[in-house]
């Protein structure tokens, strides 16, 4: 035991003595030194009623002497001799104590974990091949390490609920589920919308949705994925893919200004769910629905393909070389002064200093981006529903984005505004542009992921990447510098914004010398003060924090109450 | 531990080669003879003589889909043999058996199940790894057609094939 | 010029050359396919004619057919010499060769020539120029490797090739080969001297150079005609098909044809300098010197007599090509210099020394 650090105490696992603080739980400690004990209703963000007693551990502490007898001798380490309890622990509910012997392990661990899993398997349906969970599922899992091949059981399973309909956008089979209540929990103590809870009793218990009232808040889905069996599943995922084949992305939500850290899931360029990534920092485990099923336009029939010219009233499609000359040309004969470009916040940093060269370039008098407000909801989701605000203000240097749109407008409406340069934005739906203001543009190029009314109306019309066909930098409400990493591949011809306005600053005469991403990333580093040092590899899978902005996550603030007050591990 | 081959040690005869070499010519000029005398006959005259009458059991066919006593088509579109195919041959498009319908219990069937037939090689895996005993290889061999297109056995091309089968393990037909 | 030479040469030219070895390339890779389909217990094109033998016809129209197809990325002037290149040696070799012995007063040999086996083998040689460009001019990395392992086999197996024939040249103290072959078919083939002078201590002394020799040749014969087990140059377990890779159509076919009339040639040398040429064993029918007139009847049985023989060494090519495995690249190189080139030499010392022995 080691005097200088009180706050460290030994603990034997596996025949190994470690240090850990006090107040560790046996499972965190286990797993710290890589002895991973199974389990179900464990999750170290919800609190540990221990009911799946999967991970039950052998355990011991120093021998108590009878009346007149001497206590243990601690050895030359200083550790005393452990006496090993006949009956099994919890792992997840207990916390370490000084001196105590855990083996994960062993004939009565491995026998504990067989008896479990015999009776969770007692009444499970084998229905693997329907079943979506099938692949990422730890029952499956632990049946492969700790299971029977066959069931000792003679009589019939019992029969349960299937296929119910507990909330919009979740499916219940009774039958697959083993009560670990993790989300019982989860809508409990997270989401604040306790409708779920266990009726009946013994082999009958059922997992029930409150009578009258449905699994509907906006974190519902999240329950899925903590779902550590094919009970709870996905209306929007059902049945759509087998999770083996899906390629895993780590890349960033950006839906609104939290960023939350997601896992695309996607097969031959199609995109089929979202999950999300746990992040301490930005969105513990959790994401909204809202934004995790907002995916499903990427690859729809209103992307747009291929570049578009203008030829009279219609559209035709043209080759990049065609377009960009074309838009150079154009620009290149309009003054500065009466150029506008808006931008959008959903750009990435990378695109914004592009956007930023550019402007620089021709001299642009007017630059700005969309402003999106909503209503901060108390978990997640901030009031700003643009991803990078904070990136706009940094490279753009505008102290507050949106406020200049109203010029623009009347610019334009006046005539001192003739070319306009829409990157990402769709004017009309989103800006409050009125198609007889944009008809008034001697020249417009308009960059969108989608066919849009705003399209229409645009001289030059370019495909630009969604979200999830880049890779670049974002910064949170936080003040947060993460990745977004590109996905899949973009359909068609679709380039990314930045190779747009590269092309376009290229074409009017601009500097060169980019070629990828990261070449951005390096200059920006190197010119933005904020940015200094900050490296490409550096950002990693989970961000670091660029500036001070004073705005908190409310789901985040709740989380570190409940860990300082010893209620979850965190 | 790196294995050490020991190197036959020659005999100066041997390193001539010409023994090995009127050895070899016993062997090949041997089997040349057998055949142009006729004393051995191996090959088919594939479109005059065929193999259909003595197909062995174990012959390996065009892979087919399978329905039950009842009708039902087995395939629950797990896409193992999707997964399993070492061409990438097999393309499946699950969909949730609508509410309605007779076998709505079995919540999950096969929208569209392709199998390429320029693609398959044939290796039995997809019927092995079926956790159904919903696919089996038939003793169908003469697949052909005049177009790509007309090479892919799309699902009602594979339960032709396949037909009904009897006698396996009815997973689904008890009360579940 | 007599016009009378003229008209015969041309006679013989079209006779030897196009009805004759031509049809003889087409025949031997019928053979190559039927043995070989026999060696392995199978049967071989079989559905074209009568015993599938016009299945040489089918592919040569298959050839015509094809699309000539000149890849973007090659030398196209080169690329296109190449096949001619290899053709054309191989055919020009035959204007040599003794394929029988007179009809009507007429030698049968197109260039009765007093360097026969030198001009053999200094013809022979351009076909490496054929195989080089090829591999050089389709700009592609197997072809490439091929040509350039086919310059250095075929110049390694050249010089005992050349150096094997040495000690027959000495016994018959003659470059003629139609008076080598007239030698053969009065004092026993070189081989066989089982009849005439040859019948004598000599003579069977003797017959011990000629044997390793022959060894030699043929052995450098595989290797000069690129065909297993020492077809290198075009592997195709390492080089997809070595020099022609990039050769389709016509093209290939000429290298096709290039290759199997080397083998055919090669055969005829064979034949001519160690199995007696055209002549028939035991002095049968042998005419009474190299100028004497013999009946028309007794030149077709000797023009019959050579296509026999090279029909049959034509086989033991083919069989040997189905039983032996390839060698290694460096094995084939030390065989060439190592083995071959100090066997070879002191083989000619070996028959100078017999010869003054038994002068």
């Amino acid at each position: 035991m080691s005097e200088e650090k009180p706050d460290l105490i030994d603990v034997q696992i596996n025949g190994e003595w470690h240090k850990f603080p006090k107040g560790t739980r046996m499972i965190e400690a286990c797993r710290a030194v890589g002895a991973d004990v199974p389990h179900y209703c464990y999750h170290p963000k919800l609190t540990s009623p221990g009911n799946c007693r999967m991970c039950l551990v052998e355990m011991g502490m120093p021998p108590r002497p009878r009346p007149g007898e001497d206590p243990p001798e601690p050895d030359e380490d200083g550790h005393l001799p452990i006496g090993w309890m006949p009956r099994p622990a919890i792992a997840c509910a207990n916390t370490i104590a000084p001196n105590m012997g855990i083996r994960t392990t062993g004939e009565l661990t491995e026998g504990c974990r067989k008896g479990v899993m015999e009776l969770l398997l007692a009444n499970h349906p084998l229905d693997c091949p329907i079943c979506d969970q099938a692949g990422e599922c730890t029952l499956q899992e632990y049946s492969v390490e700790h299971g029977k091949s066959e069931s000792r059981f003679r009589e019939r399973k019992v029969k349960k609920p299937k296929n119910v309909e507990v909330g919009p956008r979740i499916r219940l089979d009774d039958e697959r589920c083993i009560m670990c209540s993790r989300c019982i929990r989860f809508t409990d103590e997270i989401a604040d919308d306790p409708v779920l809870g266990f009726t009946d009793r013994g082999s009958h218990t059922v997992l029930t949705v409150y009578p009258g009232r449905e699994l509907a808040n906006n974190y519902s889905l999240n329950t899925v994925d903590i779902c550590p069996v094919g009970a709870l599943t996905s209306n929007d995922f059902r049945f759509q893919m087998r999770v083996w084949f899906m390629k895993e992305v780590k890349t960033i939500d950006t839906n609104c200004g939290t960023g939350c850290n997601i896992t695309v899931f996607s097969r031959q360029g199609k995109i089929y769910r979202i999950t999300p990534r746990q992040n301490n920092d930005v969105n513990s485990d959790w994401m909204p629905d809202s934004h995790r099923l907002n995916f499903h336009w990427i690859d729809s029939e209103a992307r747009l393909t291929e570049p578009l010219i203008k030829l009279g009233d219609s559209h035709k499609p043209a080759a990049w070389t065609e377009a960009i000359a074309l838009a150079s040309d154009k620009l290149n004969g309009i003054d500065g002064s009466e150029i506008a470009i808006i931008a959008s916040a959903r750009m990435t940093n990378e695109e914004l200093f592009m956007v930023d060269r550019l402007s620089k370039h021709l001299k642009v008098g007017h630059v700005d981006t969309v402003a999106r407000k909503g209503e901060n909801d108390g978990y997640l989701i901030s009031e700003d529903r643009n991803p990078n605000t904070n990136g706009v203000k940094l490279i753009l240097g505008l102290d507050d984005p949106g406020s200049q749109i109203e010029a623009i407008k009347e610019g334009i409406d006046q005539g001192r505004i003739k070319a306009l340069i829409s990157l990402q934005e769709n004017l009309i739906d989103d800006a409050g542009f009125t198609a007889e203001t944009l008809q008034k543009l001697d020249f417009f190029v308009h960059s969108y992921p989608l066919a849009n009314p705003t399209a229409d109306l645009a001289d030059v019309v370019l495909p630009g990447a969604c979200w999830a066909e880049k890779s670049g930098t974002m910064i949170n409400v936080t003040g947060r510098l993460q990745r977004l990493n590109e996905a899949v591949d973009a359909p068609g011809q679709t380039l990314t914004p930045w190779e747009i306005v590269r092309d376009l600053i290229q074409a009017t005469g601009g500097g060169n010398g980019i070629y990828s991403v990261t070449d951005i990333f390096n200059q920006l580093s190197a010119e933005v003060s904020e940015f200094d040092g900050i490296t490409w590899g550096q950002i990693g899978d989970l961000g670091v924090p660029l500036i001070e902005t004073g705005v908190t996550i409310p789901l985040l603030e709740r989380e570190k109450e409940r860990i300082a007050q010893g209620i979850i591990v965190g | 531990m790196a294995i050490v081959c020991e190197r036959p040690k020659l005999k100066w005869w041997e390193h001539l080669y010409l023994p090995a070499l009127a050895k070899g010519m016993r062997v090949t000029l041997g089997h040349f003879f057998k055949i142009v005398s006729g004393k051995k006959k191996v090959t088919m005259q594939y479109p005059e003589e065929k193999w259909d009458d003595h197909m062995p059991e174990h012959y390996r066919g065009a892979p087919a889909l399978v329905t039950d006593e009842q009708d039902r088509e087995r395939c629950v579109a797990c896409q193992l043999c999707e997964f399993i195919c070492p061409p990438r041959a097999i393309t499946i498009h699950p969909e949730e058996i609508p509410s309605d319908d007779k076998w709505a219990k079995v919540e999950k069937r096969p929208q569209s199940f392709d199998i390429d037939m320029i693609r398959c090689i044939y290796c039995g895996l997809c019927e092995e790894v079926c956790p159904e005993q919903a696919i089996f290889l038939r003793k169908d061999y003469a697949i052909t057609g005049t177009s790509r297109a007309e090479m892919v056995h799309d699902k009602s091309k594979l339960y032709e094939i396949g037909g009904k089968r009897v006698g396996l393990v009815n997973k689904w037909n008890e009360l579940k | 010029m007599d016009w009378q030479l003229i008209i015969a040469s041309v006679i013989k030219i079209v006779g030897f050359v196009f009805l004759t070895t031509l049809p003889l390339v087409a025949l031997s890779v019928w053979a190559e396919r039927r043995v070989s389909a026999a060696i392995q217990d199978r049967v071989g094109p079989n559905r074209v004619g009568p015993l599938g033998l016009l299945q040489p016809v089918a592919d040569g129209i298959k050839f015509l057919l094809k699309e000539d197809f000149t890849p973007s990325h090659v030398r196209k002037g080169y690329f296109w010499l190449a096949p001619a290149l290899t053709m054309v040696p191989a055919l020009m070799t035959c204007a040599v060769l003794p394929f029988g012995s007179k009809i009507f007063g007429e030698k049968m040999v197109i260039a009765d020539l007093d360097v026969g086996p030198l001009f053999v083998f200094a013809i022979a040689s351009l076909t490496v120029y054929g195989i080089v460009l090829a591999g050089w001019a389709s700009n592609s990395k197997y072809p490439f490797l091929g040509g350039v392992r086919s310059t250095s086999q075929m110049i390694s197996y050249e010089i005992s090739l050349g150096l094997s024939v040495v000690p027959l040249i000495m016994i018959y103290g003659d470059l003629n080969l139609g008076r080598i072959v007239q030698n053969q078919a009065e004092h026993g083939w070189a081989l066989l001297p089982l009849w005439g002078e040859g019948l004598s201590l000599k003579g069977f002394i003797l017959a011990i150079p000629v044997f390793i020799s022959f060894i030699i040749f043929t052995t450098s014969m595989f290797a000069e005609t690129n065909r297993l087990p020492f077809d290198l140059p075009e592997c195709e377990t390492e080089l997809v098909a070595g020099y022609h890779t990039e050769y389709s159509s016509m093209k290939f076919a000429l290298f096709f044809l290039g290759e199997y009339a080397a083998m055919i040639i090669g055969s005829g040398l064979a034949v001519t300098l160690f199995f007696g040429g055209w002549s028939l064993p035991f002095g049968w029918l042998t005419p009474e010197s190299v100028d004497a007139e013999v009946p028309w009847w007794h030149g077709l049985i000797h023009i019959g007599t050579f296509f026999a023989k090279v029909i049959a060494f034509i086989l033991f090519f083919i069989v040997v090509r189905w039983t032996l495995p390839r060698f290694r690249y460096d094995q084939l190189m030390r065989l060439g210099w190592v083995f071959f080139f100090e066997i070879a030499l002191f083989n000619v010392v070996l028959t100078a020394i017999l010869l003054i022995i038994f002068k």
